[in-house]
């Protein structure tokens, strides 16, 4: 199945010994050319590569609050170095989350600071030499940005903002990861990560409301370019094809329909995703998220509404009323955006959903918080909203809940280990490997309390746990999405369900 | 010898001072461009005193992390800021009430030799640790060590002249110069601690300033509400075509 070892489960969480180099074969494909000029990045390494990766640095340095910071007050007191689950699974010393900023850090020190400047041997400084730049390019892809290392620091020190400052620095010396910048590349060109044209959109969604016709009798609308709708819905564009996502945007639909909402999407923003906060690249993030304002104003919606997707909800909710705002032409009741389990808890409170929990009763769920929700974002109107509104989504469709353990979840919930660009299968390796403390977690819940499927509440960790968990012994189909058990067990308006056949459906009494 | 001493503390006192304001500007006008606070975090200003008093007087995000860092991390820190308080009777004339009441702290010496102990045994001992660390990271514990231990000497075992040494210190302040009385154990401890304000604005210990310009921990989470734009990001701004 796999030409590496399956990290084993371990029975006593001990944290491995740290072992230098034992990933540093597993590098993803470079980006060509045309993918990293697309995105106004040098397609191939120049003469004077040192000189600008020193003075991209300099420059990232005086841009980022974050990084002068975290390039000078960390104390290697190594709280963090047993919380990262790339190194959990790798035993890698340089996935260690100080270990992997050092590889920055040194050579920030030797040209930036007077101790390395100086006396490069007391504080480990370095020059800037080609094979720091493949260990750069090694190791700040194998960091999904998923910020647990940032819980844990008392400085608050996040080696996302570092791992994003050296892809930023990677991509200035032409060196791109294909993975990012070709997907970033068909997000600007044409609307989505997956380049799906307008028509092609079009077409699943009409082959999704006969699926729901089919299924429940009611004819539910998946719009597309409605203009004066009120609502946008943005949502990954995995959505309109990947299991179990299309089943979550099943989900959304009936939702919207059950609330009898007017709702669109738009084949211009058919992207919740925004690979732009991967590469560390302000002008790309923004570029993308102005998409979505574009969007919104050329249809003249009045809320803005986000699908199921982690880092997407991080960009939307954190970033994009300060990238593409204000948003001011929209409807003042409503937060913008609006994540979709906030639209749909917010029903549920007001009764005006039909649920059916039963419905879901073949199933005990369990559920992943995504990285970038819980510590990049928040729900509703409290603190902690993140954690708390989703398994009120979960609980008022499904009656068979248990969370994994308490060190496994909500705030220090560990990453799929597909997050931050690195959902692609040129390192494998490295996402299997990334899984293991989930695994481990869910094996735990599935043991002790018969759990039978996770429920997901981001694109990247859907795709990355069906095709991950299969090397645990899960089988995929137990990866569901919040808004598939919200479509299991709500009954619309003139549905035939099949309790219509039960004999204790109340029109047979 | 009294001359060598002032001088070097004059010299000291500056690039520490000098050197930390100017890290301190720097971390302060440094643009933080996008809404960052790691979440759950506070949604007020309140909120986020509350959240970094936490941080900094019992190191909550130390203590989810690591109860052994915690604990003698938190041993050196606090058993630190007593004995500097104590210092303050070999600064002021008159000793303020307040420092006088506090004589025992110099107990708290102990604790800041302990927890440095067991930061610098784990440094060595636990793998881990001693792969990030680099030679300035042991020489700085060994450093603080030495400051802890000679100082400890004095206040517990030796027979320094203490009125002579407050009457230097003043002079120094003062610009009033006063003979250094000779001992060793003083001139050792005097010696590190100017070495270490000498590395402060270099280094690691930057941490102390830095801490409160942690944008993970500092911010508000308001993203929603509030715009939150840098200056060089307003100039992207202007670039926009809706």
């Amino acid at each position: 199945m796999a030409d590496f070892d399956i990290p084993a489960y371990r029975t006593i969480k001990i944290i491995p010994k740290p072992v230098e180099g034992t990933m540093a074969h597993v590098k993803p494909y470079f980006a060509k050319p045309e993918h990293q000029e697309a995105l106004g990045f040098p397609g191939e390494k120049p003469e004077n590569w040192k000189q600008i990766a020193i003075d991209k640095l300099g420059e990232i340095v005086k841009k980022y609050k974050s990084v002068a910071l975290f390039m000078d007050i960390c104390v290697k007191c190594g709280s963090c170095t047993d919380k990262c689950h790339y190194y959990i699974g790798t035993s890698d010393a340089k996935n260690m989350p100080v270990a992997r900023q050092d590889l920055l850090r040194k050579v920030y020190r030797r040209y930036f600071t007077f101790a390395g400047k100086y006396f490069p041997w007391l504080v480990g400084a370095v020059d800037l030499t080609e094979e720091i730049i493949d260990e750069w390019y090694v190791y700040y892809h194998q960091c999904s940005q998923c910020r647990r290392c940032s819980v844990f620091c008392p400085y608050g020190i996040d080696t996302a903002e570092i791992s994003m400052a050296a892809r930023e620095i990677l991509d200035a010396i032409g060196i791109g990861q294909k993975y990012c910048n070709e997907i970033l590349g068909k997000a600007q060109k044409i609307g989505n990560n997956l380049g799906l044209p307008g028509p092609a959109l079009e077409n699943t969604l009409e082959g999704l409301e006969e699926d729901i016709e089919d299924e429940t009798g009611v004819v539910v609308k998946m719009p597309l370019d409605v203009k004066g709708a009120d609502i946008l819905l943005v949502t990954p564009s995995a959505d309109f094809f990947a299991e179990p996502h299309i089943d979550g945007l099943i989900g959304y639909a009936k939702v919207f329909h059950a609330a009898g909402a007017s709702w669109t999407m738009s084949t211009y923003a058919s992207e919740a995703g925004n690979f732009g906060m991967f590469i560390g690249n302000y002008a790309n993030t923004q570029k993308l998220t102005m998409r979505i304002r574009k969007a919104a104003l050329d249809l003249g919606v009045k809320r803005l509404v986000f699908g199921e997707c982690g880092h997407a909800w991080r960009v939307a909710y954190s970033f994009m009323n300060t990238m593409a705002g204000p948003f001011d032409f929209l409807d003042p009741k409503y937060p913008v955006p609006e994540h979709i389990c906030e639209y749909t808890n917010n029903l549920i409170e007001a009764g005006k959903l039909n649920l059916d929990p039963s419905l879901n009763d073949d199933m005990v769920l369990t559920f992943h918080d995504s990285c970038n929700i819980a510590r990049g974002s928040r729900m509703g109107k409290k603190a902690g909203g993140q954690f708390e509104i989703p398994r009120a989504v979960i609980k008022a469709v499904c009656n068979n809940y248990v969370d994994m353990p308490h060190d496994t979840i909500k705030e220090v919930t560990f990453c799929c280990g597909g997050g931050g660009g690195l959902l692609t299968d040129d390192i494998m390796e490295v996402r299997v490997k990334g899984a293991l403390p989930r695994m481990e977690a869910l094996d735990e819940v599935t043991r002790e309390h018969g759990v039978t499927h996770m429920a997901a509440i981001c694109a990247i960790c859907k795709s990355q746990f069906t095709k991950v968990i299969p090397y645990y012994g899960f089988s995929m189909d137990q990866i569901v999405s919040i808004h598939q058990l919200v479509s299991n067990a709500i009954i619309l308006d003139g549905q035939q369900t099949e309790s219509t056949t039960e004999p204790d459906k109340k029109s047979a009494d | 010898m009294t001359f060598i001493i002032a001088g070097f503390y004059y010299i000291a006192f500056i690039i520490f001072v000098g050197g930390v304001l100017l890290k301190i500007k720097q971390y302060w006008t440094t643009p933080a461009p996008i809404k960052i606070p790691t979440t759950p975090a506070p949604t007020t200003r309140l909120g986020v005193l509350y959240r970094m008093g936490k941080e900094i007087i019992v190191f909550e995000s130390l203590f989810k992390s690591n109860k052994w860092i915690w604990i003698f991390g938190w041993l050196f820190h606090f058993g630190m800021f007593a004995v500097l308080f104590r210092h303050l009777r070999y600064f002021l004339d008159p000793v303020p009430v307040i420092v006088v009441m506090m004589q025992p702290l110099k107990y708290a010496a102990f604790a800041m030799l302990i927890g440095l102990s067991g930061l610098l045994f784990r440094r060595i001992f636990v793998a881990r640790i001693r792969y990030i660390s680099d030679p300035s990271d042991i020489l700085m514990l060994i450093l603080m060590l030495g400051i802890g231990i000679s100082g400890t000497m004095m206040t517990f075992f030796g027979n320094v002249d203490i009125v002579a040494t407050k009457s230097f210190f003043i002079g120094i302040l003062t610009f009033n110069f006063q003979p250094f009385p000779t001992h060793p154990m003083l001139l050792i401890h005097l010696i590190l601690v100017a070495v270490l304000m000498l590395i402060f604005p270099f280094s690691k210990l930057l941490h102390a300033p830095g801490i409160f310009f942690s944008p993970t921990r500092n911010q508000v989470d308001n993203a929603r509400e509030k715009r939150h734009i840098a200056p060089w990001a307003a100039k992207l701004d202007k670039t926009r075509s809706v």
